[in-house]
């Protein structure tokens, strides 16, 4: 019997089948769902299924990232909504208001997601989960419904990519340049339907924070599912938030078939630019060096975490955001606003005349705290630059590290972050 | 319960990589109001696009229809402007999940974007498993495994649960 691919064994294991093959289409029973505000649009549905209650409260985790707190009424009776179901379901993981953090982020910081597990998210970015060797895919309103209605997902078992990084990257370069230059060779729609397993001795030395970047991204090549081997550096992480019995290690078969395989040598790779519209349009930092920005932007789920804001804090501190350029630092989630707050960084944030935020999804998707005007240009550490995606239809986004972003305010155009 | 298997009209034409984004931006985003979200529909692409479109139409676009967010409210933007089918030549996963979840066909055809001019009457057949061109010629497309035929021939994926447990309870 041929071996399986990382997907191909938690499919089968939540499907209650020995073995499963690409194509097959399989039922999965859920073992984590998790919701942030499109859980209030969900309600309706799952009212009209008509099962009443959800099918497991304590396999549900609800938090609310996307507008918080909320910039208007309409937006305040969605979590009151939100607040009345979960309270009404008995969903105890419900994490409102001040205990909050965009909900890729929370899930991994409180030990919610484990390996093998199969993990459904109401949100594209559920890749993220992945990097902790689960199988993590992101849903619609009215299947969220359905799970909460079945606790169950019907999935084709998806064919895989292997992409094996080595070599040892330039400085202040990392995983975000990686996953960039990984999405540039692939195109923004080169893993779809598939699921992408990450290897190699680069990825096997990146923590646990910069292995989440990969995985979140994945999202960017049009992947179902983006995953790394859970390993020694994933255990640890595991017992750091208190779910250490969890852990069990994972990795596809050495004979596992895989679609294709992408071997990338990153050997003194520096900084990549993500450039308009597209997450695939990826240059070398050299070739945009000089560009005006208008805005800088640290957040989001993919790069907002507390080693980011120490790497925004190490470019930032003694120095000034450069005039006629306004910066934005929000935190992926309130544990690190508070780290953040607690190791000084805050300080220096403000001290540069950044904005330092609560946590919020907001900018990145063009919500609130943070949108841009027709003709500006950001740098941005966040996922996606399709037009309007963080405001104006005639705005533009370029994406690269929390390194680039801080380096690029300082001097009011992108800028290497190894030269400052 | 008869479902429409069949749709006529006039054809938009979009490239590769239609975002989320594109399709409706993330400020609409707190309703699921067809209506509402009709109005801005594809209003990074082309701010004319919900004047002009008649009930009816149908898009046809290129790689990656819908890619980018998980956002429902994208099909439901589109469906509220009167789109009636969307075929290209590949969807995004969510996109497409979520089309078929609301019993909005979705059909992938690869190659049929560069057969197809702007405005072009065409005809698209679920159960035939083809599109008719303007100029009459038939270009077949891969049916729907059946599990996606069993969830649009019910209109979506909440009356297919709901008749599958009030069957199981009576």
């Amino acid at each position: 019997m041929p071996g399986m691919t990382m997907a191909e064994k938690i499919l089968a294991r939540a499907s209650g089948n020995e073995t499963v093959r690409p194509g097959q289409i399989v039922d999965g029973h859920v073992d984590l769902l998790y919701m942030h505000e499109m859980l209030a649009l969900a309600i309706k549905p799952f009212e009209e299924i008509g099962v009443g209650k959800v099918w497991d409260p304590e396999k549900c985790v609800v938090t609310v990232d996307h507008w918080v707190p909320p910039p208007n009424e309409q937006f305040a009776r969605m979590h009151q909504a939100i607040r009345e179901f979960c309270w009404a379901q008995g969903i105890a993981r419900f994490h409102d208001v001040g205990d909050h953090g965009i909900i890729h982020q929370l899930v991994v910081e409180r030990g919610y997601v484990h390996p093998w597990e199969l993990v459904i998210g109401s949100d594209s970015h559920t890749n993220m989960a992945g990097a902790m060797g689960a199988f993590a895919a992101g849903i619609g309103v009215t299947e969220t419904a359905a799970v909460m209605a079945t606790g169950k997902l019907w999935l084709k078992v998806p064919e895989t990519l292997n992409v094996s990084v080595e070599g040892r990257l330039a400085k202040r370069t990392g995983a975000k340049d990686v996953i960039l230059k990984v999405i540039q060779t692939t195109g923004d729609d080169g893993a779809a339907y598939k699921s992408v397993e990450f290897r190699g001795s680069t990825i096997k030395g990146f923590p646990m924070n910069e292995r989440f970047v990969l995985s979140n991204m994945t999202t960017e090549m049009g992947a179902k599912a983006g995953m790394l081997p859970a390993d020694g550096t994933t255990k640890a992480y595991l017992e750091e938030a208190g779910a250490g019995p969890a852990y069990r290690a994972i990795d596809g078969d050495p004979d596992a078939a895989y679609l294709k395989a992408y071997d990338l040598d990153v050997d003194g790779m520096g900084p990549q630019v993500a450039c308009p519209n597209n997450p695939a349009n990826v240059k070398p930092i050299e070739d945009v060096l000089g560009t005006k920005i208008d805005m800088a932007f640290v957040g989001s789920c993919t790069n907002a975490r507390i080693q980011d804001l120490r790497a925004t804090a190490e470019i930032l501190k003694d120095e000034k955001v450069a005039p006629r350029v306004r910066m934005i630092v929000t935190p992926a989630s309130q544990a690190i606003y508070r780290q953040a707050i607690k190791e000084g960084l805050a300080q220096v944030f403000l001290d540069a005349g950044a904005t330092f935020t609560s946590s919020t999804c907001g900018p990145c998707f063009g919500g609130h705290m943070g949108v841009l005007a027709p003709k500006e240009v950001c740098i941005s550490s966040t996922n996606r630059n399709y037009p309007g995606r963080m405001g104006s239809p005639e705005s533009q986004v370029y994406l690269g590290s929390p390194y680039t972003v801080a380096a690029s305010a300082l001097y009011g155009a992108i800028t290497d972050p190894r030269s400052v | 319960m008869t479902v429409q298997t069949r749709y006529r009209g006039h054809a938009w034409l979009f490239g590769d990589d239609i975002s989320t984004d594109h399709i409706i931006a993330g400020r609409h985003l707190g309703s699921m109001d067809p209506k509402a979200l009709a109005e801005h529909a594809m209003e990074a692409v082309d701010s004319q696009f919900s004047k002009k479109v008649r009930p009816g139409d149908l898009i046809v676009a290129a790689s990656n229809f819908g890619c980018g967010s998980s956002r429902e409210q994208a099909v439901v933007a589109l469906r509220g402007a009167g789109i009636s089918c969307i075929i290209a030549n590949t969807f995004a996963r969510i996109f497409y999940r979520n089309a078929i979840n609301i019993g909005f066909p979705v059909v992938e055809c690869p190659g049929l974007h560069s057969r197809v001019k702007a405005g072009d009457p065409i005809e698209v057949d679920l159960d035939a498993g083809h599109v008719v061109l303007a100029s009459g010629e038939t270009v077949r497309f891969e049916p729907f495994p059946p599990n996606l035929m069993e969830i649009l021939r019910a209109g979506g994926l909440v009356p297919k649960l709901r008749a599958e447990l009030a069957a199981k309870r009576a």
